[in-house]
């Protein structure tokens, strides 16, 4: 019984069990809420402005990201590589989430209770991760069509991305679809950012509180920072 | 007081079962939550009716056996309390009390309030003891605990085994009763050589009946002994543990 040999002995518990599939969500959950953060951090560029030759910061980024590595490899090669292991922490992290999901469907069973549950400790953010998934992955799809391959923006100019970002934004349904679909990310990060110490088996009485707290302010700083870019094109600020 | 109880009946493990409505009247405000039940089923067998069958045994808050969801509440509305130790004067006159069994498909009801309990038996058999032989009882304090780790697996052995954490937990996990009969041995110092297995063990065979955790925390504030979520972490970071770790005896 649980005998395990070689490589299966570790990689068979983390895929077969509940806790080790939870442990996968945890360590790719750290790798998304990372990209989030840098790519929010990059796209803080739009509000610099441009340099002395007129051409804007964010394009310059942008084109810094495709030069990855210098010239000591060829251009795109980095930036491919970062992109594919995007792909592919995205991918596990729906597949424990889609895995563990439908576990807990078949362990609920049939019969529901009548009375409505009277919700002591979960909150709005962790009873609809569900669903918050869902809306991210759908605006993810949404936003590398507008922003990255172009089809869904008529304006799109491969490399302008500051002119890109301002022709999608001004459309003030797109902008409203940002906003939305950032806020419903937040809530799947606040929980996302406490629960995952919970998963990776780091809890002690000593700094259970700073848990909550750390989760709070970096979902309200990715709140902030991703929510102003929309509202400041609507407004006209750049 | 004077109650009016919607109270889930089941005649057997396959019957279809449904609500029915009772009237329990002139309920002392001291009586406990069962010895409402206990009144009512009085005038059923008065009556002529089956009376409403539930589970309890000690009815001091320490065997597990009774349990019931109160209006959406494992145990009912008082925390850190099991349905017998919860008393009516927590109530109203002229409340309405819905008064559901434990609901995860792997504690099917067996009748009316009573579900089989019997995968929490499953988990235990899986690794939730220690293998020593029993001689002559040691003396005392021979082997040195840490007084944190004595008080925390103390904590985790208050659990009674009532299954309301599963009840409580949008996903019907048991994590928080599993993590408990781990920790309880993996904390000491007579649990470690089985730590490892111990986890894996009952970590796989919670697995094979029940869902999974997402970290709501209703399990531990429907716990009728407050068992710390911690406990859960604690498991998780053994069974990760657990992973790295190769069972092969080495020098055998």
């Amino acid at each position: 019984m649980h005998e395990r040999s070689g490589w299966r002995q570790w990689l068979g518990g983390f895929f077969s069990s509940s806790v080790g599939l939870k442990w996968i969500m945890a360590i790719t959950g750290i790798g998304l809420l990372g990209y989030v953060a840098a790519h929010l951090f990059g796209n803080l560029k739009v509000f610099t402005g441009m340099d002395a030759a007129g051409d804007y910061y964010i394009d310059l980024y942008s084109e810094a990201l495709w030069h990855l590595g210098g010239h000591l490899v060829p251009a795109g090669f980095l930036l491919t590589i970062l992109r594919v292991g995007l792909l592919s922490v995205f991918a596990l992290h729906i597949y424990a989430a889609y895995t563990l999901a439908s576990r807990n469907r078949r362990a609920k069973g049939q019969e529901r209770y009548d009375a409505s549950r009277n919700w002591a400790a979960s909150n709005y953010a962790s009873r609809t991760m569900k669903w918050g998934g869902t809306i991210i992955l759908l605006f993810v799809l949404f936003h590398l069509a507008d922003l990255t391959f172009g089809f869904a923006n008529p304006e799109f100019h491969h490399g302008d991305v500051y002119a890109n970002i301002i022709a999608s934004l001004e459309r003030w349904p797109v902008a409203i679809l940002y906003i939305v679909a950032n806020i419903a990310l937040v809530f799947h990060i606040y929980h996302g950012t406490w629960s995952l110490f919970q998963s990776l088996g780091s809890a002690s009485p000593k700094y259970n509180g700073l848990r909550r707290g750390f989760a709070a302010v970096f979902a309200w700083s990715i709140l902030v920072g991703n929510v102003s870019i929309p509202i400041a094109v609507l407004a006209g600020w750049v | 007081m004077d109650l009016s109880l919607k109270v889930w009946r089941q005649a057997g493990p396959d019957a279809v079962g449904g609500f029915k409505s009772y009237e329990a009247k002139g309920i002392s405000p001291e009586a406990s939550f069962l010895e409402m039940l206990d009144d009512v089923n009085e005038h059923l067998n008065e009556a002529g009716e089956d009376p409403i069958a539930f589970d309890h045994d000690c009815r001091e808050g320490i065997c597990g056996m009774c349990g019931v969801m109160i209006n959406g509440d494992p145990h009912g509305p008082q925390s850190g309390t099991a349905t017998c130790q919860l008393h009516m004067r927590k109530f109203n006159d002229g409340d309405s009390i819905t008064i559901e069994p434990w609901r995860a498909s792997s504690m099917p009801v067996i009748r009316d309030l009573i579900v089989d309990r019997s995968a929490f038996d499953r988990i235990i058999e899986a690794g939730g003891y220690i293998s020593i032989n029993t001689g002559a009882a040691p003396d005392a304090n021979i082997i040195a605990v840490p007084k944190e780790a004595a008080e925390a697996a103390m904590d985790a052995a208050s659990c009674i085994g009532c299954a309301a954490c599963v009840a409580a937990c949008p996903n019907s996990a048991a994590n928080l009763f599993t993590a408990a009969k781990i920790q309880h041995l993996n904390l000491l110092p007579q649990g470690q050589p089985e730590r490892f297995t111990r986890t894996v063990a009952m970590v796989e065979t919670m697995e094979e009946y029940f869902g999974s955790c997402t970290n709501h925390g209703e399990c531990e504030s429907a716990c009728p002994k407050n068992i710390s979520i911690d406990f859960i972490a604690w498991m998780n970071r053994d069974y990760v543990k657990a992973q790295f770790k190769t069972f092969q005896k080495t020098g055998q």
